[in-house]
């Protein structure tokens, strides 16, 4: 009987040769060939946007696996980026600089923060559940305010980057860009396999129908509850490489509207597929780079293309690739 | 003839322990008592239907039965066990599953997939992050043998979204079957069925009849009166009477109340 | 003690700004079933309107006035052109909008006011302190505003408790098709309940200017305690918000006044120091989080739709 069991049903098809698939790839190969692309034409500046780009994009990938498979709309999840940032930071002031000590804090910190919050915060859903994880934010962005010896509002200088011995130099910029992008690549790799996964399941089947879930017999808000625990430790170790790339961290990372910048990644690059977060957070960046050169006034462009992608697209641009329209 | 479900009042007189008593069961709503002090017994391996006319409390009792609703009096003894305090999904866990009477599925997903999940919940835990969970065997053989069981299983790589009404309703039951469950929650499996499909609802549950506990609601009378071994009717809240379908059939109270409900056999078939 | 009382007026004036903001919120949020972010844009026009039009009346009350009508006015534009839209649409979308126009809205107070921020001055008389209990001195403004406040959310329950718009509009909070299938323009109505919740963010903006700020980015952070207020006192209850205002307003004042005096007595200099600010500020997050444990609903938890 086992012989007819169709292995594969309903995973997704192979790599087919749409739109999407073309685009993502090709956007793989330009972050991946980009420092040559640098090197080449002496645009070195092109590195460090790049660099601000792949790690955002981590933070969004993070966000994905709650808002896009978890359904879960988290408005404070820029205080990840903070709370590894200022690991990283606080650490190095008080003279450890190891890397192997400061990023795994940065991680522990964040996801014990995220358990903390989400305990609270699963308790509610919909539009309260965006408010109070909105206020959590808030609260720990005053915090930081509040912390004079690192800097308060005026933020921290992180001297000098993580070290990790021998074994890489963060230092070059190049080899931090690519051990950026390479630690993404891992990212989008493990989320790839907890998606389909058991957990991933139950996660998604939350997601689409969570009073189903629990009259089958699933614990919904234990699930949940470990999918933000994850997304916020992934945020934080990309906030651990934000306060390396920038040399600084400050509370103004933690700012609501950052985490209005995540979700706004998360949604232009079509929520719940796994690449979507790369490409809504490239256009984003690059869309609000581009516009700040252009003009003094960029948000009078960007705040209502906002308003129109919310009202027109579905699915956000991964939407608009495909085609899809909202059933 | 009986008046309350009470385990001392089957046919036939041997007295068995209930797979599932309630004992004083109430719910108020603001001023409304939605449950009043009911009384079930259901046996084990029984079909047993509580009918009753719109209003009557039903969704109420569905709602304490599972637990999505708790109980302000009363209790809930399912296998002997205290259920009233337990949330939704232990209830699940312990053998009670329920099928929805507004079509509740997973609509992104496959009918498979639907069905796997609800074998994945009773299949140890699913704090399992790397392995794809749809090679697991283990998760899609009996997934398949529900959907084999209710007949779907050509439909099983469809999407929910593209399947029938009538067939969203056979996955309802294959969901509810799948976890092996003692007790079979059964929320008007009918509804918004044509008369084909409803014959095939009511061939589908006469086939699992014997093996597994079946509580009905049901507003379909053919189908109540072809199916159950024992009625209860629910009215206001209230039990008024419990019994085998003769003797319902032909009660005065429970034709009272159904008084201004008189064809109700033809109005329960497009009910929704 | 009597800095006790007085901090204590102060945390009920905050209280009733933040009233002011968080019952457009629900009211929006209860009737229209839509999360309106830039809801703090249009305290802060309030604010600016006002200062704008102090300048060129010179006189304050014209200048309130003008700016209500001028925030009501804006309300109402905006919903017809940006918020309709997002009806009916999922709050995620809505969130994504609505930040989208807060963007809007900072840049263009920063292109036609300037970055600096403005401000607005009140004839003084308004700022001498009157005697209100023996030996107490409190500023006339701040009590004005308290008194001024009062009297709106006294409007306010009359306008919705009593008048037949005021039972539209909770006629549409429960149940929106049933009202439109009466024969009243839903349409019309929304955009009312739109503009009169622009106005009372505006009056709170117009209200505050004096004593505490006029300048970009002002709207957000008031927002989220407005939030917070809606969370403690229970979405869609206007009674609920009333209650929670007063709490948070004096939660925060009070905290902000004492905690860091309180800390010292138990903790180091510097360490109260250090912790002080932020412990106060997290103060109302922590009562917050107590009531999600304790009471998730919120105090007063409205009917559910």
């Amino acid at each position: 009987m086992t012989a007819s069991l169709e292995p594969a049903l309903n995973v997704a098809p192979p790599a087919v040769l749409t739109a999407r698939t073309i685009f993502t790839a090709g956007l793989l190969a330009l972050l991946a060939l980009l420092p040559v692309y640098a090197l080449a034409t002496g645009e070195t500046f092109a590195v460090a946007l790049f660099t601000r780009v792949v790690i955002l994009a981590l933070g969004a990938v993070s966000l994905n696996l709650i808002m896009g498979y978890g359904g879960m709309v988290s408005f404070g999840h820029a205080a990840y980026l903070g709370i590894g940032g200022y690991a990283v930071g606080i650490l190095a002031k008080e003279g450890i600089g190891s890397g192997f000590v400061q990023w795994p804090v940065a991680v522990a910190a964040s996801a014990l923060y995220a358990l903390v919050v989400g305990a609270l915060s699963l308790r509610t859903r919909g539009v309260y559940f965006i408010m109070i994880t909105l206020a959590f934010a808030q609260m720990i962005y005053y915090v930081a305010i509040g912390l004079d010896r690192y800097g308060g509002d005026d933020g921290l200088t992180v001297y000098k980057r993580s070290d990790f011995g021998g074994l890489i130099d963060l230092n070059n910029k190049i080899v931090f860009y690519y051990l950026c992008f390479a630690i993404l690549l891992a990212a989008i790799y493990l989320i790839a396999r907890l998606v389909n996964s058991r957990f991933g399941l139950v996660l998604r089947g939350t997601r689409s129908n969570e009073r189903r879930m629990r009259a089958i017999g699933f614990p919904t808000f234990r699930y949940k509850l470990v999918a933000f625990v994850i997304a916020g430790a992934l945020c934080g170790l990309a906030g651990a490489l934000l306060a390396n790339h920038t040399s600084f961290i400050s509370p103004a990372i933690m700012h609501w509207t950052r985490s209005g910048d995540l979700i706004v990644m998360v949604v232009l690059g079509g929520l719940g597929s796994l690449f979507g977060p790369v490409i809504g957070a490239v256009v984003f960046l690059l869309l609000q780079e581009g516009l700040s050169r252009v003009t003094e006034y960029p948000d009078l462009v960007l705040g209502p293309i906002l308003l129109l992608v919310a009202i027109y697209v579905h699915g956000g641009i991964g939407g608009l690739l495909e085609g899809r329209r909202r059933g | 003839m009986c008046t309350a479900a009470s385990a001392a009042c089957w046919k036939g007189g041997a007295v068995a322990s209930a797979l599932l008593q309630t004992e004083r069961l109430t719910r108020r709503f603001g001023g409304v008592v939605a449950a009043d002090a009911i009384e079930l017994a259901i046996a084990p391996k029984e079909v047993h239907a509580i009918i009753g006319p719109n209003g009557a409390g039903k969704t109420t009792l569905i709602g304490l039965l599972s637990g999505e609703i708790a109980a302000e009096d009363g209790s809930i003894r399912f296998d002997g066990a205290e259920i009233s305090r337990l949330p939704v999904y232990r209830r699940s866990q312990l053998g009670l599953a329920r099928s929805f009477q507004i079509t509740s599925l997973f609509r992104d997903f496959s009918a498979l997939d639907n069905v796997a999940l609800a074998v994945q919940a009773h299949r140890g835990h699913s704090f399992r992050f790397w392995g794809d969970a749809r090679r697991e065997d283990a998760l899609r053989g009996p997934a398949l043998a529900a959907l084999e069981r209710v007949g779907m299983r050509d439909r099983a790589g469809t999407r929910v979204d593209k399947l029938s009404h009538g067939e969203q309703r056979q996955l309802e039951i294959a969901m509810a079957l799948a976890s092996g469950p003692q007790l079979l929650l059964l929320d008007e499996p009918m509804a918004g069925m044509g008369p084909d499909e409803s014959a095939r609802m009511v061939q589908l549950l006469r086939g699992l009849k014997g093996s597994v506990t079946i509580l009905l609601i049901e507003h379909d009378m053919e189908a109540v009166f072809a199916l159950a071994d024992r009625l209860s009717v629910l009215v206001y809240g209230r039990i008024i009477a419990s019994g085998d379908p003769e003797t319902i059939r032909a009660d005065p109270a429970v034709r009272q109340a159904y008084l201004g409900e008189k064809d109700s056999s033809a109005q329960g078939r497009q009910d929704g | 003690m009597l800095y006790f009382l007085e901090q204590c007026l102060n945390g009920i004036q905050l209280g009733m700004l933040l009233f002011l903001l968080a019952a457009g919120l629900t009211l929006v949020f209860g009737i229209m079933d839509l999360v309106n972010l830039a809801h703090g844009s249009l305290y802060m026009l309030g604010a600016y309107f006002a200062a704008t039009f102090a300048t060129l009346t010179g006189s304050f009350t014209l200048a309130l006035i003008l700016a209500l009508v001028a925030s009501l006015i804006a309300g109402m534009v905006l919903e017809v052109i940006a918020i309709r839209p997002l009806y009916g649409r999922d709050h995620l979308d809505q969130v994504l909008g609505t930040f989208g126009l807060i963007l809007l809205f900072n840049e263009l107070v920063r292109l036609i006011w300037g970055p600096e921020g403005r401000t607005l001055s009140l004839p003084p008389e308004m700022l001498t302190a009157v005697q209100i209990l023996p030996g107490v001195h409190y500023p006339i403004y701040r009590l004005v505003i308290i008194l001024a406040t009062l009297a709106v959310a006294g409007l306010l329950y009359v306008l919705v408790m009593r008048t037949r718009l005021g039972m539209l509009v909770r006629a549409g909070a429960s149940n929106r098709e049933m009202v439109g299938a009466l024969g009243v323009n839903i349409k019309l109505l929304y955009t009312l309940v739109f503009g009169l919740g622009a106005a009372l963010a505006g009056f709170a903006g117009v209200m505050q200017a004096p004593i505490l700020t006029v300048q970009i980015g002002m709207g957000e952070n008031i927002l989220i305690l407005a939030f917070v207020v809606i969370i403690i006192g229970g979405i869609g209850s206007i009674r609920g918000a009333f209650v929670a205002a007063i709490i948070v307003g004096l939660l925060d004042t009070i905290g902000r006044s004492f905690l860091p005096d309180v800390l010292r007595l138990v903790l180091s200099n510097s360490a109260a120091q250090t912790l002080g600010p932020s412990l106060s500020s997290m103060s109302i997050y922590m009562l917050m989080a107590a009531i999600l444990v304790f009471r998730p609903e919120g105090l007063f938890p409205a009917a559910s739709r």
